[in-house]
């Protein structure tokens, strides 16, 4: 049977046709979707880690007792999971091991733009890099076999275009694993990695990429299709797709298995083609490496960009240089006004960041929507790093800064941010005597990704219910004395409660209550009123509520006078079917024009 | 390569609007018509009210899941301003469905940009009777629902694809939706369809 499933769904059906038991992962763009996914099916224990470095543990002891077992991570996750992979290579596995690591050329949702493939010459593991959905889960599967095959954890690379993009797949049954369940105290040495046993691991990984090499020039998904001898082209994954498209007429070399690299397959390619062109997509992994082996490249990243996303006319424009023909340009896009992501109409991480920046604060920020507080017109978060950085980050300011740094600064994370990389450094806070003041915005839910469950929101990733983590007595026993917390909403309150903890010489936490997400069905806030109106009679169009940048509210030019004869160029108006009620405008509206509707 | 001809749609709008289901709706309806098919979209901060634009491609054998820039021959806008933003993208002999609603950006909700104005004008500039605009929210709130809109446009769009009879598209329909809203969607379909 064929079905249409997007890149990601292929994933999670390859792992469950290939006998997967047991998945983890830490939601990420462009991978969320594979767990998502992977819930649905029964034969799998799948789950939400609190990080991915957490989660390539879990799938890695599964697959030390014998199951065959899945981590998914984006691109920067392998950064937070890099310890334990660089070791599990040296380990090997027992049960299949698969990482899905995909990547975001373009930065589409990242903080910034790695590829992925360096880590595979890095920890001298295998990976397979699919191209459409239907390789996503041919691949997927094929990605078991070998890990079994050559002991050795496997990397599974996707890509924005690949994980995101649809087409049809032809589905299969499942099939259990054939590897019995079990822990064998006697392998401790393959498992234990002490300086002895870790040379004679050592040793095994250049066995096994020895073995690797000789399986990728015979590995059925590197293919070659001669076409025009003139001129071939290397690719794998999303890249070839768009060189294809681009030049359909040259040959190609396809890479299903983008390290190590086919050495036969490539000599051969360049006996039968003269002029060898590699198209991929950032770093120039391929070229470096087939360069190296004394290989003459036509052409490679001398002209293919070597940053953001390829795509077929990108590929057309670099090869063809003066013969590409631009199309028509009929209006120019940049006169058009855009259209930037926006937190939700009533957002209480909207309330929190008017209150910080009517508090001048310096605020480290993080990673999830509330970065969205850096565009205007709130302009009121001033870094975002990785996941977690912000304490750490605000609490060295404050120790670089001493008591001058007193009331300026306070770090911002989410819920599920604070969970996955925010408790190390509040320990460190409070153990090294930083006077930073963390504020956790639990909204009760992973938001940016999509609506995730985390150890915070009580359920699991199958929706069963579960334990949920109570921050505040988290952060108690972390040593923080000074616990507050704030309904974002009331924004005087809000302002009063961060003022005084960011002036105190001691760490402190704020937690905000009453601030789920918009977007959670579940979670139930309390606002009083079903929505806001506007009292035209009264709007001096001062345009004070417009630097909210809520959606619900627009400005409305009308020249013309209030009721009691102030001049006005304007009035702001309320879409009654997208406000929600917060009443956040209606407090910070100096003449009392913003009003309650019922 | 002639015998390789691959059918470029691209489907544009702001978060929220229906989009993605109408994509969804052309994979049914295409794979149901027996060609290959492949698209993509993308994802993450789009549900925070940005525009959400799908690349749709159907062919005997799709490779790329992106449309190459100016390869567009089908545009299906939900929004003006969102048509506009890609009319370069569009061949010269492109047909074109766009819906007749404007969803202010912020900066002009702010006051600080202007929203274009003349945008079905300025497309028939340059594909003149190729160039249709429907009232999705108009003929979908007569029928009781505004939700429906982007069915009502899919059904105008479907007119561009003699070749695909009726009852696929009202398949998808089905196979897509609630059953408590078939029959407001079927309704949505065929008023829409009626348009052109």
């Amino acid at each position: 049977m064929k079905k249409v499933l997007q890149g990601n769904e292929a994933i999670a059906r390859g792992a469950w046709e290939a006998g997967v038991t047991v998945a983890a992962a830490y939601p990420g763009t462009p991978s969320s979707e594979i767990l998502a996914e992977i819930a649905g099916y029964k034969e799998i224990a799948g789950q939400w880690s609190p990080n991915e470095k957490v989660a390539v543990e879990v799938a890695s002891g599964a697959s030390i007792a014998g199951a065959r077992a899945l981590a998914c991570m984006k691109h920067v996750g392998m950064n937070v999971a890099a310890d334990p992979f660089m070791t599990l290579a040296y380990t090997g596995i027992k049960g299949g091991f698969v990482i899905v690591v995909a990547d975001d050329p373009n930065v589409h949702s990242s903080q910034n733009e790695q590829d992925s493939r360096n880590w595979a010459r890095f920890a001298k593991v295998p990976m397979l890099e699919p191209g459409d959905a239907a390789e996503c889960k041919d691949f997927t599967k094929m990605a078991f076999e070998i890990s079994e095959q050559f002991d050795t954890p496997v990397l599974l690379k996707g890509e924005t275009r690949v994980c995101h993009s649809d087409s049809l797949v032809e589905l299969t049954e499942r099939q259990e694993s054939k590897v019995a369940l079990g822990l064998d105290p006697k392998e401790a040495s393959k498992y234990v990695m002490v300086p002895a046993n870790v040379r004679v691991r050592r040793k095994t990984i250049e066995t096994r990429m020895k073995e690797l090499e000789a399986y990728a020039d015979v590995f059925s998904r590197n293919v070659m299709e001669i076409n025009d001898p003139e001129v071939g082209i290397i690719a794998a994954g999303a890249a070839y797709m768009y060189a294809k498209e681009a030049f359909p007429n040259y040959s190609f070399l396809k890479l299903g298995m983008v390290w190590p690299l086919p050495k036969k397959l490539i000599a051969e390619f360049f006996r039968k083609v003269k002029k060898v062109i590699i198209v991929e997509e950032l770093d120039p992994f391929l070229e470096t490496e087939i360069r190296a082996l004394g290989f003459n490249v036509y052409h490679g990243k001398d002209v293919i960009p070597n940053m953001f996303e390829l795509s077929p006319e990108i590929i057309a424009k670099s090869l063809m240089a003066e013969d590409y023909k631009e199309p028509e340009t009929r209006v120019d896009p940049n006169d058009l006004p855009r259209r930037p992501p926006n937190m939700c109409a009533g957002c209480p991480h909207r309330a929190l960041f008017y209150s910080l920046k009517k508090l001048g604060a310096f605020v480290f920020g993080d990673i999830g929507c509330y970065t969205l507080a850096f565009a205007p017109p709130l302009q009121a978060l001033h870094t975002t790093i990785c996941m977690g950085a912000s304490i750490g980050q605000a609490y060295g300011a404050g120790k670089a800064m001493g008591k001058e740094g007193l009331g300026k600064i306070c770090a911002v994370l989410g819920d599920s941010t604070f969970l996955h990389g925010g408790i190390g450094p509040v320990m460190d806070t409070v153990y090294n005597k930083g006077y930073s003041t963390t504020i956790i915005l639990d909204n009760r839910t992973t938001g940016m990704t999509g609506l995730q469950e985390h150890a915070g929101t009580g359920y699991t990733l199958k929706g069963e219910p579960a334990n949920m983590v109570n921050y505040e007595t988290l952060v108690q026993a972390l040593g923080v004395k000074n616990i507050r917390k704030v309904d974002p909403y009331k924004v005087k309150e809000t302002m009063e409660v961060i003022k005084e903890e960011m002036e105190r010489d001691d760490a402190s936490v704020i937690i905000t209550t009453n601030g789920p997400c918009m977007l959670h069905r579940r979670e139930k806030r309390g606002f009083e009123y079903p929505f806001y109106a506007v009292d035209t009679d009264m709007c001096r169009g001062c345009k004070v509520c417009l630097e909210l940048g809520c959606p619900a509210i627009s400005w409305v030019v009308s020249e013309g006078e209030t009721k009691d004869g102030k001049k006005r160029k304007g009035v702001v108006s309320i879409n009654k079917s997208q406000c929600p009620g917060c009443g956040l405008c209606a407090q910070v509206c100096k003449f009392e024009s913003i009003k309650a509707g019922a | 390569m002639e015998n390789n001809k691959v059918t470029n749609i691209l489907l544009s709008g702001v978060g929220g609007q229906g989009a993605i289901l109408a994509s969804n709706i052309l994979a049914h309806v295409f794979v149901e018509a027996g060609y290959d098919v492949k698209k993509s979209e993308v994802h993450g901060m789009a549900q925070r009210g940005g525009d959400v634009t799908t690349h749709f491609r159907y062919g005997k054998k799709v490779y790329s899941p992106l449309i190459p820039y100016g390869g567009v021959d089908f545009l299906l806008a939900f929004e003006l301003v969102e048509a506009l933003r890609y009319i370069n993208h569009c061949k010269p002999e492109a047909r074109i469905v766009m819906n007749d609603q404007k969803i202010l950006p912020p900066a002009v909700n702010l006051g600080l940009a202007e929203y274009p104005e003349g945008i079905p004008a300025t497309f028939r500039q340059y594909f003149k009777e190729n160039v249709h605009v429907v009232k999705g929210q108009e003929i979908a709130l007569s029928l009781g629902n505004a939700q429906a809109a982007n069915v009502v446009l899919v059904g105008a769009f479907s007119n561009f694809f003699p070749e695909i009879a009726r009852d696929l598209w009202i398949g998808a329909l089905m196979d897509l939706l609630p059953k408590k809203i078939h029959d407001l969607n079927i309704k949505a379909f065929d008023k829409g369809k009626e348009t052109l």
